[in-house]
């Protein structure tokens, strides 16, 4: 932390970027963003366990783009979704500076997002030991058993929407649930309306979600819905070979290849 | 009424569900699910669980649930037939395990259905809820019903009030008519009136700000940075609005299929990015400091100012519920701590 936070009033007092968003200490032993403009800023600055939600949502937001260039603390989640916002032409590499924080806690520079890329091949995407389990279990369920399941989980959902609001990825300004001409999803929180916005929301995390866990850390009702994403990654991978994010290979549901399998159109 | 005071056992709690349940009510009390405590309807009383600050969610579904039918409607060349809300099918519900901030909450959001005029969904509902309070014995660090007015043994909105003694037997106030009513279903649980006293029984919440002096600096400090420093992190999601026990606003939405429809109301929130957004594109509140200041003006100056009552009554559900930490009772500490204008 020592190194990070030298680097971050070495940022600020070069004036090379104007703020840095990282991790304070928050209320009830909980941690939460601070966007740290000067050295009393920075000092707050900590990093542990703790520091669950993924601090690269706020690098589209237009309140924060307005407090000027950005440096941003990234442990891999915030890494990777940097790399899968960079290949959507939503961030640029020139506008801000990024502070990796290896998984052994220490400063990473990158000058570079290929470089961020790069490093990121040592560490690829991979399910834990509890996670494999619950992917197991849903996916051994028979077909009605799983819809049973997820009628359950989805029934809880009252879509307050910060799946989507802590979702680095959920970036449009207007989403498919708020087109109404045509109306795509129903409004209302009910089973058939939680099931569609769910199934769309997932749908469009196809090849996209970063697996850092920040819409299910979201959810006031503690929903499992990390697993609908969770399971698209998986077939991702299987289907298109798509192992993470990629500066180049970044869109899954909006490109084509030529070698694309099509054995699971019916 | 004159408020009356009994002591109901310990033992004869479980005996008092089961006769209101057998009076035919529909009973919703605190249910423990795997991360959330949340009123669901009960058939018996080992359901319940009494493991809990306060719910997850507030008590306003009763009469103001997250998805309302207020009619269908069936079309038939240029004739619209419309099928009413059935009122006369609203059941008589007990809401068990309220909390007194949740009950304090029922007035300010009564105050907002009834304003211009009669929301009669909302009101038949809440004639037909009876609310059985029980006071708070342990609070936590995001509770600040002190600073708001409440406290946790305060009986207003509660139609009946339990408060756990040491002996683990309860004092029960019965406030009004209608709690009046469960103890007639059951007098012989209501015993002769305990000598001990109440408020030695209830949690400690410190008071940690004026209210009426929030509203003066918010009115005064309606332009100022705090609002943009104080709302940085918030990510516009719908969470605190959805859990709290007097936000009110709802989107209506009419479900077409084909030529038979309903009209629904749907929960809303000020803090959606598109809440206000008008035809011609433009948005008032286009920015989150904007819809920030919306949210604490509306409960502390809007709301007084135009229906005599607080919007806020310190349970601090937000604040728990809140995934990046906003939270309430910092920021409101904030406010009341700002220069005299």
């Amino acid at each position: 932390m020592v190194d990070i936070k030298k680097k971050a009033n070495e940022l600020l007092a070069a004036n090379a970027v104007q703020v840095v968003i990282g991790f304070e200490e928050g209320t009830s032993g909980k941690s939460r963003a601070i966007f740290a403009q000067d050295a009393a800023g920075v000092d707050k600055l900590i990093f542990n366990s703790q520091c669950v939600l993924n601090l690269a949502v706020y690098l589209t937001k237009h309140e924060i783009k307005k407090l000027g260039k950005p440096a941003i603390i990234a442990p891999l989640p915030v890494m990777r979704a940097i790399i899968q916002l960079a290949s959507e032409f939503q961030i640029k590499e020139s506008e801000m500076a990024v502070l990796g924080v290896s998984p052994e806690g220490k400063l990473v520079e990158f000058q570079t997002f290929a470089a961020i890329e790069s490093y990121l091949k040592d560490f690829k995407i991979a399910m834990d030991e509890k996670e494999k389990e619950i992917l197991a279990k849903i996916s051994n369920m028979s077909l009605s058993e799983r819809f049973d399941f997820w009628m359950q989980e989805l029934g809880e959902c009252f879509k307050c929407y910060a799946c989507r609001a802590a979702c680095p990825m959920c970036y449009c300004h207007k989403c498919a649930v708020e087109q109404n001409k045509p109306q795509w999803i129903p409004v209302a929180a009910n089973n058939l309306g939680n099931l569609e916005w769910h199934a769309m929301r997932a749908m469009h995390l196809a090849g996209r979600c970063v697996n850092c866990d920040a819409c299910h850390n979201a959810c006031p009702k503690g929903i499992p819905l990390n697993f609908l994403t969770k399971l698209m990654m998986v077939d991702a991978k299987e289907i298109f070979g798509q192992d993470g994010p990629s500066l180049k290979d970044g869109h899954l549901l909006s490109t084509f290849k030529p070698n694309d399998k099509e054995n699971f159109i019916r | 009424m004159t408020i009356e005071k009994y002591l109901v056992k310990s033992a004869s709690l479980s005996a008092l569900f089961d006769k209101i349940k057998a009076s035919g009510k529909v009973v919703q009390a605190p249910v423990k699910k795997a991360h959330t405590v949340d009123f669901m309807p009960v058939n018996a009383f080992n359901e319940i669980t009494d493991d809990y600050i306060v719910t997850t969610q507030s008590a306003k579904s009763v009469a103001f649930p997250r998805v309302e039918k207020l009619f269908k409607y069936t079309k038939a060349k240029k004739e619209v037939t419309i099928a009413d809300y059935a009122i006369n099918t609203i059941p008589e519900v007990v809401m068990w395990g309220v909390r007194p901030c949740d009950a304090a909450g029922v007035s300010p959001l009564n105050a907002i259905f009834t304003w211009d005029v009669d929301d009669v969904i909302f009101t038949t509902k809440l004639k037909r809820t009876t609310f059985i309070g029980f006071s708070c014995q342990k609070s936590d660090a995001c509770c600040f019903c002190t600073s708001v007015g409440g406290n946790p043994g305060a009986t207003a909105g509660s139609d009946i009030l339990m408060t756990k003694l040491s002996s683990g037997n309860y004092l029960a106030e019965i406030i009004t008519e209608k709690g009046k009513a469960i103890q007639v279903l059951a007098p012989e649980f209501f015993e002769e009136t305990p000598s001990e006293e109440k408020e030695k029984n209830l949690a400690q919440v410190p008071i940690q700000f004026n209210y009426l002096e929030i509203k003066e600096k918010v009115d005064a400090y309606f332009e100022s940075d705090i609002w943009k420093a104080q709302a940085q992190r918030c990510i516009s999601c719908g969470t605190c609005a959805f859990v709290c026990p007097t936000c009110a606003c709802f989107d209506i939405q009419d479900e077409n299929h084909g030529k038979v429809g309903q009209r629904i109301r749907n929960w809303d929130s000020c803090c959606f990015s598109q809440f206000t957004i008008h035809t011609s594109g433009h948005n008032p509140r286009e920015s989150q400091d904007r819809r920030w200041r919306q949210r604490i003006n509306h409960k502390f100056s809007i709301m007084p100012d135009r229906i005599n009552a607080y919007g806020c009554i310190g349970c601090g559900r937000c604040s728990r519920a809140c995934p990046v930490d906003m939270n309430i009772m910092e920021h409101l500490i904030g406010i009341s701590q700002l220069a005299k204008k």
